[in-house]
């Protein structure tokens, strides 16, 4: 830590970040106002599935932001993100105009910054701990909105640095899934060496990214130029490949690969188990949002069907639902609800998506719960009774509890319902090594920091780690587990046993 | 991508196909399924693995004609790639030795049910048949079927072939003439039950294994989900073979909303009146 430290003020002390703080008074910095996202119009936003909403800072809107920073001697915001970027550093460069610079300092530590600049909950992390939301009250630097501008500058500039690799060491190694964990894991591997092949299920690499995050929010070519990347560095992806399924751990060991990162991800949907649930038009956020952006159900060209309400209920208030209740709208949904037994400050949600999800007229039904669905003769769902609930002591999360209201029951109408009430770990991997020690919530048990399991050659990380996590912890997870795989396989070979 | 090798049709509705994928054929088990998608525009169909050749790397699929994606297979030729390919997927059946065994196959569900007449075959069992369909023409499976089994008894809805009347006619019959320890039955949800519903009120313990409609296959999206015993599971993973007589054939009927409702109703009524 005090490295870091130590590390941060050499960089701070740098000449050029020096001129730049004398240049500006501080007090002109905190009058200065925080830049508003350039947004598509709600309206006109709902017509379509695929078109981003937020359109990115412009060069000068961006510069203007930086402005704001006042390139604090201890910068809190640090603190606040997962993976300790170094913010100020690469604020600076976006005001002194280097931006390629920007976007080489959030890969120091971050592996897919178009990718956090866009859903990472900010205003819970770096922007929650910076000085202006804590000292100033007023609001915070917009790192998110810069980090997304740095590397989206990056990209369309068309000078991507591809890093440079290490020579091959020839040790194979394996990682399963392809959601960001296991990107940013490659990615790290691939420098160090290794021959890393990436194992997914499914038909498309991505994980969450693909499958759950819909285009308007996250477009699907950003990731792909990250995916490009990787493959130009010489990571291999084997699609439609579930390992412990289409080949065991033993079979791949067989075939050389010395360790594995499992990032399999929180994939199976939590259902609440109420009555009439099985009921057709009642189905998990995961099913909708895989038909529409992994099939893309909604487009005609394409076989996969979808359901698309008149009267769309969805339940939840985490991102999920949200991104679920929105896709429901611009499918063209006339009522698109969101259902939830907690208010909207308890909401786990981006404040922006909640933001957006206003904007777009999305219905907020908070404080209701519900605890029976109805059907027509066909089995497809016609009605849902809610219960009104208000809100009691806090619980273990320090979130004030939900409590029924007696007696307060009533019914709406309904023809398409999305579940979105969290997921738990996806049990495959679990099941083909039935001596991995894993949690009572079916998570796997990692050394902390070092993300090695009870298998000394299996590590894990990302959401099958931590339940329902985020992106940016996911990927930290990534980093973490190249760094602690490698000293390990290192140890191996000193010991000579390749 | 994975090659057709081989393509033959049962019936002008049925289509089998051997196809290239080396690591499922070697993995698989009776009771496994794969997932795959004929072009970028195809959905993911979940098709029982029939057959598998280890030293060909080859598993063999049938498919009925049913919707586009089906319709969209069976067009593929030999030699022709299928885009995407994943599996086995599912828990293997269990397979193990018990005595006398009654395996009810209805239309293409004899398809799947090729496998776990082998398996309880090979494991020393006596495996008693019944192949059931409409008509003649959609009897499949028959010779491969016969090689592995003691006895099979044909029935048709129509009488064109073997004998005229349901599957639970034959397997009724079966039932009173001597000691069965256990049934499998796979084919349309209607018949199932139907089997499901005779057999137990004879108390023998029945396999079905379940054609749910399918996303993913990996367990992530629930689209999959049947009620057994009061409980929700999903297909996919927990099954495809669930306790028969705990399954909530009604609702799975619903879920599929495969046939019209009249065709149902007439189904469910042709079959009503042949049960006591
Ligand atoms: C709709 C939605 C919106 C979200 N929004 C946000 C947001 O705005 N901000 C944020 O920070 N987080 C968000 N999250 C959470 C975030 O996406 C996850 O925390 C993150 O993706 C976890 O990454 P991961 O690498 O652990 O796994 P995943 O992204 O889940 O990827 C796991 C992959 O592993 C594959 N797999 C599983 N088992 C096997 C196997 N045996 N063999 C091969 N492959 C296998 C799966 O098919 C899957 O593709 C959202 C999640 C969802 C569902
Ligand atoms: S990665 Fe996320 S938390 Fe860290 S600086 Fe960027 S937006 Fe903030
Ligand atoms: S098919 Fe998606 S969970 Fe079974």
């Amino acid at each position: 830590m005090t490295d870091e430290k130590e590390y941060l003020k050499i960089e701070r002390e740098k000449e050029w970040r020096v001129e730049l703080r004398n240049k500006i008074k501080n007090k002109e910095r905190t009058d200065l106002l925080r830049v508003k996202m350039p947004e598509m119009d709600p309206m006109e936003r709902i017509k379509y599935q695929d078109r981003e909403v937020n359109q990115g800072l412009s060069v000068a809107q961006a510069q203007a932001e930086a402005v704001r920073c006042m390139d604090c001697v201890n910068p809190t915001c640090i603190e606040g993100c997962p993976v300790s970027i170094n913010i100020p550093k690469f604020v600076k460069y976006i005001e002194k105009g280097e931006f390629l610079n920007a976007a080489k300092t959030l890969k120091e530590t971050s592996a897919l910054p178009a990718v956090c600049g866009r859903v990472c909950p900010q205003e819970k992390q770096c922007e929650q701990s910076c000085f202006y939301t804590q000292k100033l009250k007023k609001d915070a630097v917009a790192i998110g909105y810069l980090e997304r501008f740095a590397a989206d500058y990056e990209r369309e500039s068309g000078q991507i640095s591809v890093p440079e690799t290490a020579p091959k060491n020839g040790i194979k190694i394996a990682a399963i899934g392809s959601g960001p964990a296991s990107l940013s894991f490659a990615g790290d591997m691939i420098k160090l060496g290794y021959d890393v092949t990436v194992f997914e299920a499914l038909h498309e690499i991505g994980g969450v990214l693909k499958y759950g995050i819909p285009e308007f929010r996250l477009p699907n070519k950003i990731v792909d130029v990250e995916l490009e990347n990787l493959k130009k560095m010489g990571v291999k992806f084997e699609t439609n490949f579930i390992v412990g399924k289409t080949a065991s751990f033993d079979d791949l060991k067989a075939e050389g690969y010395q360790a594995f990162f499992v990032a399999s991800g929180a994939g199976l949907p939590n259902f609440m188990n109420i009555p009439g649930e099985n009921f057709n038009g009642i189905l998990s956020s995961n099913e909708y949002l895989t038909r529409v952006n992994l099939m893309n159900a909604a487009d005609n060209a394409f076989d996969t069907p979808v359901f698309k309400g008149k009267n769309v209920a969805v339940i939840g208030g985490g991102n999920t639902a949200m991104d679920s209740v929105r896709t429901a709208k611009r499918l063209g949904a006339e009522r698109a609800m969101i259902v939830y037994r907690r208010s909207r400050e308890e909401m786990p949600a981006r404040i922006e998506e909640v933001k957006h999800a206003e904007e777009e007229g999305i219905e907020f039904m908070n404080l209701n719960n519900p605890i029976e669905y109805f059907a027509d003769e066909k089995g497809h769902v016609n009605r849902m009774r809610l219960q009104r609930m208000e809100l009691g002591e806090p619980d273990a999360s320090g979130r004030r509890r939900p409590v029924t209201i007696e007696g307060s029951e009533y019914d709406i109408a309904v023809d398409l319902v999305i579940v979105a009430v969290g997921v738990s770990p996806n049990p495959l991997i679990k099941n083909a090594l039935p001596d991995l020690k894993v949690s009572r919530w079916g998570t796997i048990d990692v050394e902390e920091g070092k993300m090695q399991s009870s298998i000394p050659e299996l590590f894990a990380g990302g959401d099958i780690v931590r339940g329902g996590a985020t992106v940016i912890l996911a990927m930290g997870d990534g980093r973490k587990a190249a760094a602690s795989m490698h000293e390990y396989l290192q140890q191996r070979v000193t010991s000579n046993e390749f | 991508m994975n090659k057709i090798i081989e393509k033959e049709f049962f019936s002008p509705k049925v289509a089998c196909f051997v196809i290239e994928a080396p690591r499922i054929a070697r993995s698989r088990k009776p009771g496994h399924f794969v997932i795959l998608r004929v072009d970028e525009k195809g959905e993911r169909i979940p098709l029982t693995i029939t057959d598998a050749d280890e030293k060909a790397g080859t598993i063999t699929l049938v498919v009925q004609k049913m919707g586009v994606s089906s319709e969209k297979l069976c067009a593929l030729e030999p030699g022709d790639e299928i885009l995407d390919v994943v599996g086995p997927l599912g828990r293997a059946t269990d397979i193990h030795k018990v005595g006398t065994i009654l395996a009810c196959g209805g239309g293409v569900g004899v398809a799947p049910l090729l496998p776990i007449v082998q398996g309880f075959k090979k494991a020393g069992n006596r495996v008693i048949s019944i192949l059931a369909a409409r008509s003649k023409d959609l009897i499949i499976l028959e010779e491969e079927i016969r090689k592995w089994s003691d006895e099979v008894i044909i029935m048709t809805d129509d009488g064109s072939y073997g004998r005229k009347g349901l599957v639970t006619a034959g397997a009724e019959e079966v039932i009173l003439r001597e000691k069965v320890d256990e049934c499998v039955a796979i084919g349309p949800a209607v018949m199932m039950k139907f089997t499901s519903l005779l057999t137990k009120k004879y108390n023998i313990p029945t396999q079905a294994s379940l054609n749910a409609m399918m996303v993913d296959g990996t367990g992530m999206c629930g689209a999959c989900r049947v009620s057994v015993g009061g409980q929700t599971k999903f297909t996919c993973v927990d099954g495809p073979e669930f306790d028969a007589h705990q399954i909530d054939f009604n609702e799975l009927m619903l879920r599929l909303g495969g046939y019209t409702e009249l065709e149902k109703e007439a189904y469910q009524h042709y079959f009503e009146s042949s049960i006591k």
